[in-house]
C-alpha cells in the first residue's frame, strides 16, 4: 500500500494511450488527505489527461488508481460520490442563473427542497454571488463564472476536489480570490488535486508538487525540495553606461551581457558571502554600479533544467 | 445503477423545460420553419403538384379520394403528414444543438464525474426534445386546419396518429441525442441533422414515391419516412395503410433503440470537449 495511510489519491503505475501516442508512461502519485497536490507541467504534458482518469471521466490503460479508499476503474460511483471536478472549461449553464445552476447541482445530489435552498444560499454567500444570482450567468465575468463552477462542484460537499487549470485566463485578482477560496477548502480538510501551468501558483499552494513532462513524473516534492534540485539564483547589476559594463565584464568573468539594459548577470551569487566578495571586487576594480538585484531560485529554474524546454509553463501575467 | 434514474431523469427533464419556457422563441422558430414551407408548398407549388397527384402518366396517389377533389386543396391534405415530420426533424436539430452545448461547455463532462444515473441526463434531453416536438406540431396543426386541412376520420384514428407522431419523435430524439454528441462543435450539431430534412423529401411526404424515376422511387418506396407518413395519411384522411403500419412502428421502435444504444456509448466514452 502507500506511504501514506490516509492517502486521498494513490496512483500507481498509470499508463494512457491514444493510439501511438502516449500520453502517460507510468505515473505514481500520492496525495495525503487534506493537502494541496499540484500537477505542474507543458502543454500536452499529460496533466489533464490524468485528472480525467482520476475523476473516472476515462479509463487507464493499465495501472492502479485509488480515490478516497474506492477503486476509480472497478468502483467508479463511489468515487464519484466523494469527487467533484472542475474542469478546464467552466461547466456553467450561461443561459440559466447562477441559482438555478446551482440548484440543479443540489437537486442531483438530493438535498431536497428546503435542504437544497439553504445550500445554494450559502454557496452564493460564501462565493460573493449574491447580487447576481438572479442573472442569467452567460452575463457574469470570467471570474465569476469561475467561482460559480467551483461552487456547483461543492453543492455536493466532496471531500477530494480536482481542479484543471483553476486560474487560467482569470485576472491577477480574481486568481487571488481564487487562491484563497482553495485554501479555505484545504483548512476545511478537503484534499485537492490540480493542474496548473503557473509555477507561481504550484509554488504558492501546494504542499507537493509533480512535474510532469512527456508522460513521466520527472520531479516531485515540497516547493523547498524541486528548489534545491537545481543551483538558481542570480545577482544583476545595473551600469550607467556601456564603458563600465565593459570593464565590469572584464572584471567580473561568467557573467553574461545585457547590453540593451546595460547589465550583467551572474548566475549562484546569491549567498552573502559571494555578495559580499563580488562587492569587493567592483570596489577594488573603481567600478560604479547603478544598481543590484537578487533572484532566488524558483519553480522556473527546476521547470526549466527538468525538462529542457522553454515553450512550457508560464509565468503569471503581473 | 443509482436507485434515483427516474427522480435524476426528472431533473434533468424539469431543465430541459426551464430552458424551453426561458427562451419560446426557440420552440417558435422550430414551428416556424414547416409554417413557412406548408404555406409555399400549397400556395406556390400546391396548385401544379395538387393537379398532379392525379394527373396523366401519374399513378392516382394512394391518398387521394377522387380525382374530383384535386389542385390546392387536395395537395393541402397531402402534405400535412410530410409537413408534421418536417416539424419533428427541425426539433431534433434543436436539441442536437443543445446537447452539442453542453457537451463543449463540459455540463456532460461535470454530470459524469457525478454519481448520477447515467441515462438521466440524456433521457431529460430526449423527453424533453419530444415535448417541444409536439408543441410545434401543435401549432402546425393549427396553421394547416387554418389554411384548410380537415381530417376525415374519427377522433380515435386522430389519437393514433398522435400516438405515431409520439413515437417518432421519441426515436427522432434519441438519435438527435446520439448527434448531438458525436458532433464536435455545435456548428456541427446544427448541420448533420439536416440529411434527415433531405431523407424527407426523398419520401413520398411531399409527392407520391410512385411520381420519382427509377430508384429513386425505389428508395422514397422503401425509406423509413415513407411509412411513417403513408400510416398518417391513412389514420388522418382515411387512405389505405396496409403494411405500412406495423412497418412504421417497426422503424421507429428500430430507430429509438438504435439512436440510445449510440448516445449511451457515447455519452460513457468522450471526455470534455478542451481535453489536448
Amino acid at each position: 500500500m502507500t506511504a501514506q495511510p490516509a492517502a486521498a489519491i494513490s496512483v500507481r503505475g498509470l499508463r494512457k494511450s491514444y493510439g501511438s501516442q502516449v500520453v502517460l508512461d507510468g505515473i505514481d502519485l500520492d496525495v495525503p488527505e487534506g493537502t494541496v497536490f499540484a500537477l505542474l507541467g507543458p502543454n500536452g504534458a499529460g496533466k489533464t489527461t490524468a485528472i480525467h482518469i482520476l475523476s473516472t471521466l476515462i479509463a487507464a490503460d493499465a495501472g492502479e488508481v485509488r480515490v478516497g479508499g474506492f477503486d476509480a476503474i472497478r468502483e467508479p460511483d463511489a468515487v464519484r460520490r466523494v469527487i467533484g471536478l472542475t474542469g478546464q472549461v467552466s461547466a456553467v449553464d450561461g443561459q440559466f442563473t447562477g441559482e438555478e445552476n446551482l440548484r440543479l447541482m443540489a437537486d442531483l445530489h438530493h438535498l431536497g427542497r428546503e435542504g437544497g435552498r439553504l445550500r445554494v444560499a450559502e454557496l452564493l454567500e460564501r462565493f460573493d454571488l449574491v447580487d447576481a444570482a438572479r442573472k442569467p450567468a452567460m452575463t457574469w465575468s470570467g471570474g465569476m463564472r469561475r467561482r460559480l463552477d467551483l461552487a456547483m462542484t461543492l453543492v455536493g460537499e466532496p471531500r477530494i476536489i480536482f481542479l484543471d487549470e483553476p486560474t487560467t485566463g482569470l485576472d491577477p485578482r480574481s486568481r487571488r480570490v481564487m487562491w484563497d477560496i482553495v485554501r479555505d477548502l484545504v483548512a476545511r480538510g478537503v484534499t485537492i488535486l490540480l493542474t496548473t501551468q503557473y509555477l507561481e501558483e504550484a509554488d504558492r499552494l501546494a504542499t507537493g508538487i509533480a512535474l510532469l513532462d512527456g508522460g513521466r513524473v520527472v520531479a516531485r516534492g515540497t516547493p523547498a525540495e524541486l528548489k534545491r534540485l537545481v543551483p538558481g539564483g542570480s545577482v544583476r547589476l545595473e551600469f550607467a553606461d556601456v564603458t563600465a559594463l565593459d570593464r565590469a565584464d572584464r572584471a567580473l568573468v561568467g557573467g553574461s551581457r545585457d547590453d540593451q539594459g546595460l547589465a550583467l548577470e551572474l548566475p549562484g551569487s546569491d549567498g552573502i558571502h559571494s555578495l559580499r566578495g563580488l562587492l569587493d571586487r567592483l570596489d577594488a576594480a573603481e567600478i560604479e554600479v547603478e544598481g543590484l538585484s537578487i533572484r532566488s531560485a524558483d519553480l522556473d529554474d527546476v521547470f526549466l533544467s527538468l525538462t529542457g524546454r522553454r515553450d512550457g509553463p508560464e509565468v503569471p501575467t503581473p | 445503477m443509482t436507485a434515483h434514474a427516474i427522480t435524476d431523469s426528472l431533473t434533468m427533464l424539469r431543465r430541459s423545460l426551464r430552458r424551453m419556457r426561458r427562451y419560446p422563441s426557440l420552440t417558435l422558430f422550430i414551428a416556424g420553419i414547416p409554417v413557412v414551407l406548408l404555406l409555399l408548398f400549397v400556395y406556390v407549388f400546391g396548385g401544379t403538384l395538387g393537379a398532379g397527384l392525379g394527373g396523366p402518366g401519374v399513378p392516382p396517389a394512394p391518398g387521394m379520394p377522387a380525382p374530383a377533389v384535386m389542385g390546392r386543396d387536395a395537395y393541402v391534405a397531402y402534405v400535412v403528414p410530410g409537413i408534421l415530420l418536417l416539424t419533428i426533424v427541425g426539433a431534433a436539430q434543436g436539441t442536437a444543438i443543445s446537447v452539442a452545448m453542453d457537451m463543449t461547455a463540459g455540463i456532460i463532462a461535470r454530470f459524469r464525474t457525478m454519481a448520477i444515473a447515467r441515462v438521466a441526463v440524456l433521457a431529460g434531453h430526449v423527453v424533453g426534445s419530444v415535448i417541444q416536438a409536439l408543441l410545434a406540431t401543435a401549432l402546425v396543426i393549427v396553421v394547416a386546419v387554418v389554411i384548410g386541412f380537415r381530417p376525415t376520420t374519427a377522433p380515435a384514428a386522430w389519437l393514433a396518429a398522435g400516438g405515431l407522431l409520439v413515437l417518432a419523435a421519441v426515436g427522432i430524439g434519441w438519435l438527435s441525442v446520439a448527434l448531438g454528441l458525436v458532433s464536435d462543435s455545435v456548428e456541427t450539431a446544427s448541420n448533420l441533422p439536416m440529411f434527415l430534412m433531405l431523407l424527407l423529401f426523398l419520401s413520398s411526404g411531399f409527392v407520391p414515391a410512385a411520381s420519382m424515376p427509377g430508384p429513386l422511387g425505389w428508395f422514397a418506396e422503401h425509406q423509413p419516412f415513407t411509412p411513417v407518413i403513408e400510416t398518417l395519411r391513412g389514420l388522418l384522411l382515411g387512405t389505405p395503410i396496409g403494411d405500412d403500419g406495423w412497418i412504421a412502428v417497426a422503424w421507429c421502435v428500430a430507430l429509438s433503440l438504435g439512436g440510445y444504444l449510440w448516445a449511451r456509448r457515447l455519452y460513457e466514452r468522450v471526455p470534455e470537449r478542451a481535453a489536448p
